[in-house]
């Protein structure tokens, strides 16, 4: 007998209880399914029909029949371009400022004896349970012209006349950096507890150097965690109305404001829909390409 | 047991608020927030709700788009609303308001042009440019900024200034005057795109040194307050209040934009008839009286001017007084409705650049 003979006979021959095993697979499917269903019927209710209602709307014209208007004035008028690359600007920036003050924050959070974690997580959390207007008109009082930075910068001689640190991109970035901080550290302190320390002590009795160990081993293995937040912080983003709106100070104008000022001035949904159906499909495409690029979806999901 | 306790005294307060719900029906009056919501509360609803015996209950948030998505959605909850005339009429031409029965809301005694089919003047105010009185001095004073041209010259007014964010409203009118067109021109150059480029143009000229673009009036009124901005646009009322607050802040009706709020009634409000009558009795002069007190917007009943016990450098300060009126240009609420949208477009460009 060949190789391929004894294949052969494998492949045909029934193994035992296979029929049954089948069936209950089947059966183990459908029961999985039929648990899933309420989530699943909340999805197609609160995601999947309004965003299909939104993208229909986006396609009604003023006067109530199939029109493309709404696409073109994107495009005839640049004030849509631009503000679509302000808030992708502004999301990016606030993500990255997030993971350079977050990730040493969740390292040293990770570090701590958990009788202190805490303490220091109350710090990180209570700001969390603020009303976000109040935060932001927070920092609006702390960084404005007469503010209590700039007469105290000035009091001790740092500078000499006000520094513009609000209403404009500095002023937004601190606030929303300030507002997302903790949907970064969240996630990532929750990933960075998960290492086993002993893998540290196995880098380092093996040969590694402490930085070593820590971008070989460590990191690694907290960017799971660190994507994780990344990305709900870079979504939540996209989406921000007040911060950008009260700390810009009307010159960052991001896709949420422009939508507003649509909705108020013109009462017009189909406009404003045709915004939000871009902003969805150019944040779909922006995470595609970012997944392509940084095979963050491995990282993620722990494929390989 | 614990839990019993809390059911038994949630289900109480339920069935408590259901039950009083039921017995009153309050008129839900929706208004701006800032000094003149408050206003409006001191000078006109709670007096007005304890005189008809009619309920009443307040929210802020007025928008004339929140009260169409009411309507259309088939989910009314507000009955009267606070809107400016633009607003009202915009809002009306997309069949969102229910009309003014005016059998019950007496306007025998108001001006002609300050109510409409769909909307009833709430008071007259005015767009002004304001500034820092440390800075440029005193209204009226030598060297003080008067006229449009003043506000655009950061030469001979050197500082920062503030203009509107997000809203083309009152925005190109100014711009044109300080380039030179007379007042009673300013709507017929508008009304092509030449002229609203020539408005954006003579705005983005400015642009570097405005250094923030407000959103409402209680922000106008903060950048004055905290001296954030050296100048801005916005109404007559905000800096007042501001000023009695503290700030350093005055302003002049000197070529203006004169405009009025107004009342209105979304499509299918709950409470039509109720909300009717109490739109008829804020609506008496006695009320109106008392609207100066509380911030320098001025009555669109004449007779207010009668009944009213405010001093006599109150009433020439406000926007509709005789002294004023001709030093101002009244906002065309024709131009906006036909020209809102694109102008709107051009100005969010030359904010977004």
């Amino acid at each position: 007998m060949t190789a391929a003979d004894v294949e052969k006979t494998a492949q045909s021959g029934k193994p035992l209880h296979g029929e049954a095993l089948r069936r209950q697979h089947t059966r183990e499917q459908w029961t999985l399914l039929s648990l899933a269903a309420p989530a699943m019927i909340v999805v197609v209710l609160i995601i999947l029909i309004p965003v299909g209602w939104l993208f229909y709307l986006s396609f009604v014209g003023s006067s109530g029949e199939f029109s493309m208007e709404h696409y073109r004035k994107m495009v005839e008028y640049k004030s849509y371009a631009r503000v679509f690359l302000t808030t992708f600007q502004v999301s990016v920036l606030t993500t990255l400022i997030c993971i350079f003050i977050g990730y040493p924050l969740s390292y040293f959070l990770a570090l701590l004896p958990a009788r202190l974690v805490g303490i220091f997580m109350l710090a990180v959390l209570l700001p969390f349970w603020t009303s976000l207007l109040v935060r932001t008109y927070a920092w609006l009082v702390l960084l404005q012209k007469k503010g209590l930075l700039n007469d105290f910068a000035m009091q001790i001689g740092l500078w000499d006349s006000p520094v513009k640190l609000v209403h404009n991109m500095t002023g937004t970035l601190i606030g929303m950096a300030h507002i997302m901080l903790p949907f970064l550290v969240l996630p990532l302190y929750n990933a960075m507890k998960k290492i086993d320390r002993d893998l540290m002590y196995a880098a380092a009795n093996l040969g590694a150097s402490p930085a070593g160990a820590f971008w070989k081993v460590y990191f690694p293995l907290s960017l799971p965690g660190m994507v994780a937040g990344s990305l709900i912080v870079f979504v939540l983003c996209l989406g921000f109305y007040v911060t950008p709106a009260v700390l810009g100070g009307g010159r960052v104008i991001m896709v949420a404001t422009q939508i507003t000022a649509i909705l108020e001035n013109q009462f017009d949904w189909g406009a404003a829909s045709a915004l939000g159906v871009v902003l969805l499909v150019a944040t779909v495409l922006f995470l595609y390409m970012a997944a392509r690029l940084f095979k963050f979806d491995a990282a993620l999901f722990g494929k390989g | 047991m614990m839990n019993m306790k809390k059911l038994a005294m949630g289900t109480a307060l339920v069935l408590l608020m259901a039950g009083t719900a039921h017995a009153a029906d309050p008129v839900t009056v929706v208004s701006w927030g800032g000094s003149y919501g408050a206003a409006q509360d001191n000078a006109l609803f709670n007096d007005a709700s304890k005189n008809s015996g009619i309920e009443i209950v307040r929210e802020s948030g007025a928008s004339m788009s929140k009260a169409c998505l009411q309507v259309e959605s088939g989910a009314v909850t507000w009955d009267l609303v606070v809107t400016g005339s633009g607003g009202a009429a915009a809002a009306a031409a997309k069949g969102c308001l229910e009309k003014i029965d005016y059998n019950v809301v007496d306007v025998s005694d108001f001006y002609d042009n300050l109510y409409t089919d769909y909307c009833v003047g709430s008071d007259v105010f005015a767009t002004v440019m304001s500034w820092n009185t440390d800075k440029y001095g005193e209204p009226g004073s030598e060297g003080a900024p008067k006229s449009w041209a003043d506000f655009f010259d950061v030469k001979k007014f050197p500082g920062t200034r503030a203009y509107r964010a997000n809203n083309v409203d009152g925005a190109l009118e100014p711009a044109l005057m300080a380039d030179g067109v007379p007042a009673d021109k300013v709507y017929e150059v508008l009304s092509t795109r030449e002229g609203k480029e020539r408005a954006i143009n003579k705005i983005r000229e400015l642009k570097p040194h405005i250094a923030v673009f407000w959103g409402s009036g209680a922000q106008q009124a903060q950048l004055m307050k905290d001296a954030e901005v050296d100048m801005t646009t916005g109404w007559n009322g905000r800096f007042d209040n501001a000023k009695k607050d503290g700030a350093k802040v005055g302003y002049t009706f000197n070529q203006a934009l004169l405009d009025y709020d107004c009342f209105a009634m979304p499509k299918g409000a709950p409470n039509k008839d109720t909300a009717m009558k109490f739109l008829a009795e804020i609506s008496k002069p006695q009320y109106q009286a008392n609207l100066p007190f509380h911030i320098t917007y001025g009555p669109t009943n004449k007779k207010a001017y009668e009944v009213t016990t405010a001093p006599k450098e109150l009433i020439e300060a406000l926007p509709s007084h005789p002294k004023n009126v001709p030093l101002m240009l009244p906002v065309s609420l024709e131009f906006y409705a036909k020209h809102r949208a694109e102008a709107l477009e051009m100005y969010m460009e030359l904010l977004s650049e």
